[in-house]
């Protein structure tokens, strides 16, 4: 089932009567979420994912646009016939049921053409529970169980009713660090078996990067980029997405191009052929340094991190606009901090423009 | 943990309360249960009173020989039944329904709430005025056309009027006045616990319920009720404690006299009855009467609690 969302608008109404400040939470949000994906909706806290996802389900009308599942217009429908599972943040499983009275409840409510009886009931419900792996646990309460334990119970009782749209509203928020891991991967797993679509809301960019089909960037309510992880990753639109996606997080200068150059401090790190003469910001991924002892990039060491497999170089620069400079490279080279400065090349796809005020991003060629 | 050297402090800061609590709680209890089994005690001995006494079963015999004990169990045990379980689920349904409404929510809680803050042998006094036939019935010529409010409002649908608490009138219609007035009595707190807690719901699980298409009904019973189970269970509990102390609802409708003119004393209760001990001077009697109901409220409550353990879900 394909969700399209169609100039989906939220406006709040301002709380003051005084002042007629309104809060755009969402603002004509065009989507087109494709059949059987799992779409990670992704965002700092007030970006209106949330917003957007009680839309698709019902429990907030938008202000304006329209909402289709499929061909079906349903924005005027309400919450309990749009045929959608839903999986709260807190997971609101009923505390005085047990795990299988919890998933039994929707099958429960089916009525007419749909109403099952007893035994076809209790094998769907122990179908969903073996989905998510809770067989074992389906006669303890919501108290007796983990939190990833809940968030499985909650999953299922989502997806016992086979639902058009599957809707989870930061669903490892609650979890541990290690849990959270593992339990992304068992949500891409259940989707991929399920091939239900499903809309994830997070405000974790690792969490929506590793398991989501297509991302949606969200800041103050308006999208900001939408695709593949990996391309919004290596493509970002403008500095806020650059920024918030990748961990450790990109390294953020002020710079100029000038006669085709770009000065980062007094460093000339790059030449292009097409970027007229103006103040820049650059961002710099992690991963984008080359140790290089002729390097343009100077930056003064301050530590190195051994992570293993790589090592981070901690140092500063005049230019930068984070405290600290952050490279990641192969843990092979052998790493000199005794020196004034480390020295860097950058890698040319690795390194992005944006206006400095805009925040738009730049395009160039390298010469 | 408060360290063993500083408990004194603690004891201190207790002492006005433990102090009062003894002097006018345990120590009266002690002298009921005393004067329970002492017969032929009189508590006015100093003053000339009966002086001779002594201990034994005496007083319970009577109580439970007396004329009314049976008439005034009956009561009190029927008022119970029937108001408590009628206001608890009327409370439920108005606190479900205030708390589903915004608009003019605060102004309907205030006028649920004013029978808590009105005396209630004004209230009393006002349902008698309601429910009494006024105008002389039976006569050739009736000096008021009006049969009273009640009455007039049954007339004006068509229906016949009742005498509902004037001489002449049956036990059952005394009763239904007695129930309208305590369980509309009874509402205001319940409804006030009971709101408190739906407020505290967290309105997730109705969302949820929403979203799993859970019709209305279902919602209540599954949902809204289990997890409302502990003030419910609170305000039964409470409710029946109460209920078999009912008292002063009799007084302000039917006067001292417990009952209509033409049979005074059929509507009385347990504590009126206690009362009436008292005031024909008969403590031993009044205390064993209020052991009596000491332990009918005991075992009621310990049923309640009993069934609470296994429906209730904290």
């Amino acid at each position: 089932m394909k969700i399209v969302l169609q100039n989906l608008t939220k406006i709040f109404p301002s709380r003051n009567k005084k002042s007629n400040e309104e809060v755009v939470a969402v603002n004509n949000f065009n989507f087109e979420i494709p059949d059987g994906k799992l779409i990670g909706l992704l965002g700092p806290s007030g970006c209106g994912k949330s917003t957007t996802l009680y839309m698709i389900s019902g429990l907030q009308k938008p202000s304006s646009g329209r909402i289709f599942f499929g061909d079906d217009d349903v924005t005027e429908l309400s919450t309990e016939n749009r045929g959608i599972g839903l999986v709260f943040q807190n997971y609101a499983l009923y505390p005085h049921l047990t795990v299988k009275q919890n998933i039994l409840f929707p099958l429960q409510n089916l009525r007419g053409k749909d109403k099952m009886d007893k035994n076809a009931m209790l094998d769907r419900a122990y179908e969903a529970a073996k989905l998510v792996q809770i067989e074992q646990l389906l006669d303890r309460k919501p108290s007796e169980l983990s939190g990833g334990q809940q968030q499985r119970v909650a999953i299922a009782r989502a997806l016992v009713k086979m639902p058009r749209v599957l809707l989870l509203d930061e669903p490892l928020s609650n979890l541990d660090a290690r849990l959270r891991l593992q339990t992304r991967e068992e949500i891409r797993r259940i989707q991929k078996e399920t091939g239900i679509t499903t809309v994830f809301v997070t405000h974790d960019q690792e969490e929506a990067m590793s398991i989501s089909d297509m991302i949606v960037v969200m800041k103050t309510g308006l999208v900001q980029q939408i695709g593949k992880p990996q391309e919004v990753y290596d493509d970002p639109a403008n500095l806020f997405v650059a920024k918030f996606l990748g961990t450790p997080p990109i390294n953020v200068f002020s710079g100029r191009v000038k006669q085709g150059k770009l000065y980062i401090g007094e460093d000339a790190v790059m030449e292009f052929t097409n970027v007229p003469d103006q103040e820049v910001t650059v961002g710099i991924r992690p991963e984008g340094f080359i140790l290089d002892d002729n390097g343009p990039l100077k930056c003064k060491p301050v530590n190195v991190e051994v992570m293993g497999r790589d090592v981070s170089i901690v140092s500063t620069h005049g230019a930068s606009l984070n405290p600290l400079v952050r490279s990641i490279v192969n843990a092979d080279n052998r790493i000199d901090i005794t020196g004034d400065f480390v020295r860097y090349a950058v890698k040319p796809h690795k390194i992005f423009i944006f206006n400095k005020e805009t925040e738009e991003r730049i395009y160039f060629e390298v010469k | 943990m408060v360290e063993s050297k500083q408990q004194w402090k603690a004891w201190i800061y207790l002492a006005p309360a433990i102090v009062l609590l003894l002097i006018f709680t345990v120590w009266p209890i002690v002298n009921t249960v005393a004067m329970a089994f002492m017969e032929d005690y009189s508590g006015l001995a100093n003053i000339g009173g009966e002086t001779s006494f002594h201990f034994g079963f005496g007083n319970f015999t009577k109580v439970a020989q007396n004329a009314e004990f049976k008439q005034a169990l009956t009561n009190t045990i029927l008022l119970c039944l029937i108001t408590v379980p009628l206001s608890t689920v009327l409370a439920l349904l108005i606190a479900v329904a205030l708390n589903a409404i915004k608009p003019l929510q605060k102004a309907l809680q205030t006028i649920f709430f004013l029978p808590y803050v009105t005396n209630s042998i004004a209230i009393g006094m006002v349902f008698a005025a309601m429910f009494n036939v006024i105008g002389s019935v039976g006569t050739r010529r009736p000096l008021i056309s009006s049969y009273g409010i009640v009455n007039d409002i049954i007339r004006f649908f068509g229906g016949n009027w009742v005498n509902w608490i004037n001489s002449g009138s049956e036990y059952w219609a005394n009763m239904f006045v007695l129930i309208v007035y305590i369980v509309w009595n009874a509402l205001p707190f319940k409804i006030l616990i009971l709101l408190g807690g739906l407020t505290s719901i967290n309105k997730q699980y109705y969302e949820a319920a929403k979203v799993d298409s859970t019709p209305r009904w279902r919602v209540l019973t599954s949902i809204t009720v289990p997890l409302l189970s502990p003030m419910l269970a609170y305000v039964v509990i409470t409710g029946f404690i109460g209920g078999f102390k009912e008292y002063t609802s009799i007084v302000g409708i039917f006067g001292e006299s417990m009952g209509p003119v033409h049979e005074a004393h059929r509507l009385n209760t347990m504590v009126g009855l206690i009362y009436d001990s008292l005031a024909s001077n008969n403590q031993g009697r009044a205390s064993a009467a209020a052991l009596i109901l000491f332990g009918i409220i005991l075992v009621v409550t310990l049923i309640n609690l009993w069934v609470s353990k296994k429906r209730v879900h904290y």
